[in-house]
């Protein structure tokens, strides 16, 4: 999509602006169209927000580990543990203290798959499984040896946790309080315009973001440019960086490429767990075994989809968790993203028919009509759709996009340092 | 079989047994430090095995294990890591259940039809991804994984919108099936209720296993993919072909991954039935090192760890202990692999150097 002439003219931040705002104003236009106001409202916004942090640390889990040049698969392990943990932790000592132990047991989790992958040469993928399976036992048998019989807990679940961890709103805008005043809620106010297109929906998307939010969530959402700053502007993620697009090149020019792959995969292990943690610390109070139900997996898709990028990973676990918070919601909003997801992809089929890419354009002619056709006959959309969406459209983009997406180059293959041949 | 094969091999079944020792010496730590008596659960784990039920219930594990693992190891052996054969499994588990239930064949005929339709599901869905390989060179690795995702929730959603039994009278029991299969279609218990005829099936498939693998030209070329690809291909393989057959044989396999459980147990698709069999081949593939003489010892012992870990309850010590056993197996058995080939990578040159020496 990048090569429209007006978009390629502009700078790549302005342009993710201007395709967001585009893809609100679809919205909008759906929302007014099948009278489907909570499609952009602050709630549903909100709660996107609460579905994507967990898969959002997730991919930027993979992000980490792939741009140092190892490949996770065991990102979902990785979780299960910080969710213990952070079940665990919060109910000894409190709500911080369990995402402060769930990240401190993702970063060793971390160095383990970077021993057995670094230090051991063992295949990534194979590692990554083995550390999935563990992560299973393990918090299994620890959750029976210390949590059963205690008061509110079980075999498979923690007692609660203590405390929580208070929200932030935003002052003068999303009514947030300064000392003792509650300021005015203007957002809030534009929002329920619901006449007007466009206007009420970005009120609406920044209220879901500035209001009600739990600090964690903050957190999570400051490590986007933290990454993108880390990783791009210094000279510590640049080398990180070049040992996981070619090590060999950085090893002769003195990047500790071992080093820098076994801090990489603290840092992944640690957001993993976070992640994790944010499950049974934030959005519930509770560890219960099977909670983290394959995000670490939709974390990996999102950081194919997100193109090995901070914000593109942002990107796609706000678009990932979008139709599982509405369908949170209510499930009778869901089919209008099938309406979304016809614009959306007759506008691609446009672009292609632009570009003479014919045999492209007629898939997306197809998956445009093929929505359109199901969003007219169908009143409910099935939850297993929703649950398989972001692998579906994983696939499709990897199908499909292949020429846009760039995977750091190094990233899963073996490598022994010092065997430069 | 000479020197040097004998002594290779003796060299692998070493190290994986030094792998489960190894597995089993961080399991006593950890039985240890949560304060649980190792000696104990090892005894009572280990101890089972003298009980004939126990052993019956070992094969039962085994069978789907030896056939899953079989599906892992053909993939392996040219470097193709199918991940997927749990999504396979289950899609073929539904289509049989429907497809095998609606006909009314003799009985030999009607098993033989039930495996062709499974095989022919698994080898559909494995396909997918061997196609996106091929033709979009999309990693199996990350297609797989997606596509097991993408099969839990059509099959979750066909199963619940089309084939589920719940109206009163239709179902027998209180969970949720489909139609019962014909009678016809069920497989035959060796020890009636207790051991199935499928682990025979897998013995057998264990057999063509070794036998496609190392006596066919197909084999040679899948060997010869994994071990170099590039003088492979100089050679005339195509890689392209290669990948995509072997993709769809590793499915066709995987269909049979759930068989036991629904022709020769509960005769019938429910949610969760065979589930992680498929996955659990994945553990049992790399501790066999992809040979099928390692892969039936190896679905042995880990469906002994799952049949006698039910024991360790009764002494108040988790049966998960079992599973982090199997977690620590997998990553012991490939960091003792590497080791063992760095060593001999490092012989062979040193005999070299001494032959080059010699000679000059």
């Amino acid at each position: 999509m990048s090569r429209v002439p007006f978009l390629s003219s502009l700078s790549p931040a302005r342009r993710a602006i201007f395709v967001s705002l585009g893809f609100v104003f679809i919205l909008s236009m759906v929302r007014i169209l099948t009278d489907t106001d909570d499609l952009t409202s602050s709630g549903t916004i909100s709660s996107t927000l609460r579905v994507a942090t967990p898969i959002l640390l997730a991919g930027l889990a993979g992000l980490w580990a792939e741009r140092a040049g190892i490949v996770n698969i065991g990102i979902e392990g990785m979780m299960i543990v910080g969710s213990w943990l952070g079940g665990f932790g919060a109910w000894k000592w409190g709500s911080w203290a369990g995402i402060g132990l769930a990240l401190v047991g993702g970063a060793l989790v971390g160095l383990v798959h970077a021993l057995a992958t670094v230090r051991f040469n063992v295949d990534h993928v194979v590692s990554g499984i083995a550390i999935n399976i563990l992560a299973g036992g393990a918090t299994e048998y620890l959750s029976i040896i210390a949590f059963k019989g205690q008061q509110g807990g079980g075999e498979s679940q923690s007692p609660t946790g203590k405390g929580g961890y208070g929200t932030f709103d935003l002052p003068f805008l999303s009514g947030g309080r300064v000392g003792d005043w509650t300021s005015p809620d203007f957002l809030g106010w534009l929002e329920k315009k619901h006449d007007i297109p466009l206007l009420p929906d970005l009120a609406a998307v920044v209220r879901g973001v500035t209001s009600n939010v739990y600090i964690p969530t903050l957190l999570a959402l400051a490590i986007v440019p933290l990454t993108a700053w880390i990783l791009w502007r210094t000279r510590w993620g640049l080398r990180l960086r070049s040992s996981g697009e070619s090590p060999r090149a950085g090893e002769s020019l003195g990047v500790p490429v071992v080093r820098l792959r076994y801090q990489a995969m603290a840092i992944s292990g640690s957001l993993a767990a976070f992640g994790g943690a944010y499950l049974s610390c934030v959005l519930t109070s509770t560890y219960r075994q099977g909670q983290t139900g394959g995000r670490g997996f939709i974390g990996l898709a999102t950081t194919i989809f997100g193109n090995w990028n901070p914000v593109g990973v942002l990107r796609g676990a706000m678009l990932f968790g979008f139709p599982t918070a509405l369908k949170f919601r209510d499930a009778k909003n869901v089919p209008a993203l099938l309406l979304v997801a016809a614009i959306v992809l007759a506008l691609v089929t446009a672009l292609l028919v632009s570009r003479g890419k014919t045999m492209a354009a007629l898939g997306t002619a197809f998956g445009a009509a093929l929505a359109l056709f199901t969003w007219i006959t169908v009143d409910e959309v099935p939850s297993e759709f929703v649950a398989a969406t972001p692998y579906i459209v994983t696939i499709i983009v990897l199908a499909g996009a292949r020429q846009q997406l760039r995977p750091p180059a190094h990233a899963g293959q073996p490598y022994r340092p010092g065997d430069n041949h | 079989m000479n020197r040097q094969k004998l002594q290779r091999m003796l060299v692998t079944s070493a190290s994986s047994i030094f792998a489960i020792i190894v597995a089993l010496a961080i399991c006593a730590v950890i039985l240890l430090i949560t304060g649980k008596d190792p000696v104990k659960a090892f005894s009572t784990l280990f101890g089972a095995a003298g009980e004939t039920k126990v052993l019956q219930g070992m094969l039962n594990r085994a069978t789907p294990l030896m056939i899953s693992a079989a599906a892992v190891a053909i993939g392996f052996k040219m470097n193709l890591f199918n991940i997927g054969v749990e999504g396979q499994m289950r899609v073929a588990l539904l289509s049989t259940a429907v497809i095998g239930g609606a006909v009314n064949l003799p009985a030999p005929l009607h098993i033989a039809f039930c495996f062709l339709v499974a095989m022919a599901t698994g080898a559909i869905w494995a396909g997918i991804a061997g196609w996106l390989k091929v033709k979009r060179n999309v990693n199996e690795v990350i297609s797989t994984i997606m596509l097991n995702f993408i099969a839990l929730s059509v099959v979750a959603w066909a199963f619940d919108t089309f084939f589920r039994l719940d109206k009163e009278g239709e179902s027998t029991s209180l969970l949720v099936k489909t139609k019962d299969l014909p009678q016809s279609a069920w497989f035959p218990d060796l020890v009636d209720r207790r051991l199935n005829g499928m682990l025979i099936v897998a013995i057998a498939i264990l057999i063509l296993f070794w036998v496609l693998v190392w006596k066919t030209k197909f084999g040679f070329q899948l060997r010869a993919s994994g071990a170099n690809a590039g003088a492979a291909r100089a050679t005339g393989v195509d890689p392209k072909r290669m990948v995509l057959v072997s993709m769809l044989i590793s499915g066709a396999i995987a269909g049979l991954v759930g068989m036991r459980a629904l022709m020769g147990d509960v005769h019938a698709y429910q949610n969760n039935l065979a589930e992680q069999q498929g996955f659990n081949g994945i553990a049992v593939a790399l501790l066999g090192r992809n040979h099928p003489a390692g892969i039936f010892f190896s679905a042995l012992l880990f469906g002994f760890l799952g049949e006698a870990s039910g024991r360790l309850q009764l002494e108040d010590i988790p049966k998960e202990i079992v599973t982090i056993m199997t977690g620590i197996i997998v990553l012991a058995v490939v960091i003792i692999n590497e080791a063992v080939k760095r060593w001999d990578d490092r012989r062979i040159q040193r005999r070299a150097a001494a032959m080059v020496e010699a000679a000059s």
